[in-house]
């Protein structure tokens, strides 16, 4: 699994207060922490200040680069945010993210190339959200050979299915995992990434609905996701699937975790 | 209180619609009480406020303070529809007009219609009548609802911040054309602050809020 991590997020109080306060200790120490925790990319979002996105992303993005050289996802509806980070995060880049819409894939392509960066792609076009199965597939299949037309690589593409709460409607759950499967199936290459934690939204214990949707995600294929690795059930969780998948080659990295004494708490 | 419209007002808060539906299977719904009630010659507008607005007050309620969640908002809402298909045709006939009238949708560039459609809910069920732009709204859009209802009030929402500082602009826009229709706007990024910077006429932290604050702007 390909761990994002998802805790410098501007929309969380904590890290808007230390961004406004711009305490760098304070970023840096959570952007570290989450490398060691297993975090291969980190997301950074300034999302929350509004019109002062650029001025704040640009500061947070320096601030992280000083702790670590992690590859980031930039996380920003904005294409002139999103040429920005790919600018200063030197390399390797995720895109957070594209869509099928033209004018989306007219601002963003260019970045694209210019960075080299990967894109996270949301399948979804002009006329917005469907909850038909056979139409989303069928945009995110287009949507992804546009994207290799364009000259991406597979490995760059991350498809994100669109993760819609179960409260509004009990199939979306489903839906997600019928998409992965089939994307996997069409297009092995391309990674599949979520934003698993939309799936609880409205209603109790979330975190119980989020790790076991995790769980079944991967088992259809899904091969990132956007991650809070502080979480240590979660994270215990994933190396156990991860071996139960066949991701883990003779389970070694399953019992070394386990030796290590980082699974004495749990089950 | 007569005993059918308690059973009303009880069968939209537990979600019962009809006999046919899951929730205490094999037993009349909404539906049914209100031909019922209707049979017995009851008023449409005391089976409208004191049966179906009754018990989607209770739900908003109860919504509001966590004690029930998202799925059990959307049942009661469709019991409290199924009976209001039965009533729309002898409430008209009365001549008796929606306590008020909601313009909603949710900003440019925002496609999140959850909470939006929660608020269409809650308002229907307090008896409002609802004019749902949907999303991804332009605010040419709105204002010409607005010009068709000038009376009503208009409901804004956002779930992304960098969609939510359209708002600013759509609020500027109606005043500028001489539109003076309350706003209300809501969504994860919004706040009290945030409204007031804007001039917003309310802001609603959740449905059942939308509620309140519409009846207040109205003197209900």
């Amino acid at each position: 699994m390909i761990l994002i991590g998802e805790l410098l997020n501007s929309t969380r109080g904590t890290i808007r207060r230390a961004m406004a306060d711009k305490d760098e200790n304070c970023i840096q120490e959570l952007a570290r922490k989450q490398e060691t925790a297993g975090a291969r990319y980190l997301d950074v979002n300034a999302g929350a200040f509004a019109e002062k996105e650029l001025e704040y992303l640009e500061w947070l993005i320096q601030t992280v680069r000083k702790a670590t050289p992690l590859p980031l996802c930039i996380d920003s509806p904005k294409s002139e945010a999103l040429a920005l980070g790919a600018r200063l995060a030197q390399g390797d880049s995720i895109l957070n993210s594209i869509t099928a819409e033209e004018d989306k894939l007219k601002a963003i392509l260019p970045i694209v190339k210019e960075y080299n960066a990967k894109v996270i792609a949301l399948p979804m076009d002009e006329s917005g959200l469907s909850d038909d199965e056979e139409k989303i597939f069928f945009i995110a299949c287009r949507l992804i050979e546009r994207l290799k037309k364009e000259g991406m690589e597979s490995e760059r593409i991350f498809i994100d299915p669109l993760v819609r709460p179960i409260s509004a409607n009990s199939c979306y759950g489903q839906l997600v995992l019928n998409l992965l499967w089939r994307i996997r199936k069409e297009f092995p290459d391309v990674h599949r990434v979520c934003g698993l934690s939309n799936v609880s939204f409205g209603l109790p214990k979330r975190k119980l609905l989020n790790r076991v949707f995790l769980m079944m995600t991967m088992a259809c294929g899904l091969d990132a996701a956007i991650v809070d690795p502080f979480d240590q059930i979660l994270m215990a969780e994933i190396r156990a699937a991860e071996a139960l998948i066949g991701q883990d080659a003779y389970c070694m990295n399953y019992i070394q975790i386990e030796r290590s004494g980082a699974l004495d708490t749990i089950g | 209180m007569s005993n059918v419209l308690a059973s009303i007002m009880d069968n939209v808060i537990c979600g019962n619609s009809d006999l046919n539906s899951p929730i205490r299977k094999g037993q009349p719904g909404v539906k049914e009480l209100v031909r019922q009630a209707l049979e017995e010659g009851i008023a449409p507008q005391d089976i409208l406020n004191e049966g179906l607005v009754k018990g989607m007050d209770v739900i908003g309620k109860r919504f509001k303070a966590n004690e029930i969640y998202v799925p059990e908002v959307l049942i009661a809402a469709r019991a409290m529809k199924a009976g209001m298909e039965i009533l729309k045709k002898p409430l008209a006939a009365t001549g008796a007009k929606p306590v008020g009238i909601l313009i909603i949708g949710t900003v440019k560039g925002d496609l999140h219609d959850i909470g939006k459609n929660l608020v269409a809910m809650m308002m229907e069920g307090a008896g409002f009548q609802i004019i749902d732009l949907e999303i991804d709204v332009p605010k040419e859009k709105f204002m010409t609802a607005m010009r068709q209802y000038p009376d009503a009030i208009v409901g804004m929402s956002a779930l992304l911040t960098n969609t939510m500082v359209g708002m600013e602009g759509n609020i500027q826009a109606f005043r500028e054309a001489g539109l003076a229709n309350p706003v209300i706007i809501g969504g994860a990024p919004v706040d009290e602050e945030y409204a007031r910077k804007i001039h917003a006429d309310g802001y609603a932290r959740d449905a059942a809020t939308a509620v309140e604050v519409s009846r207040q702007i109205l003197g209900l």
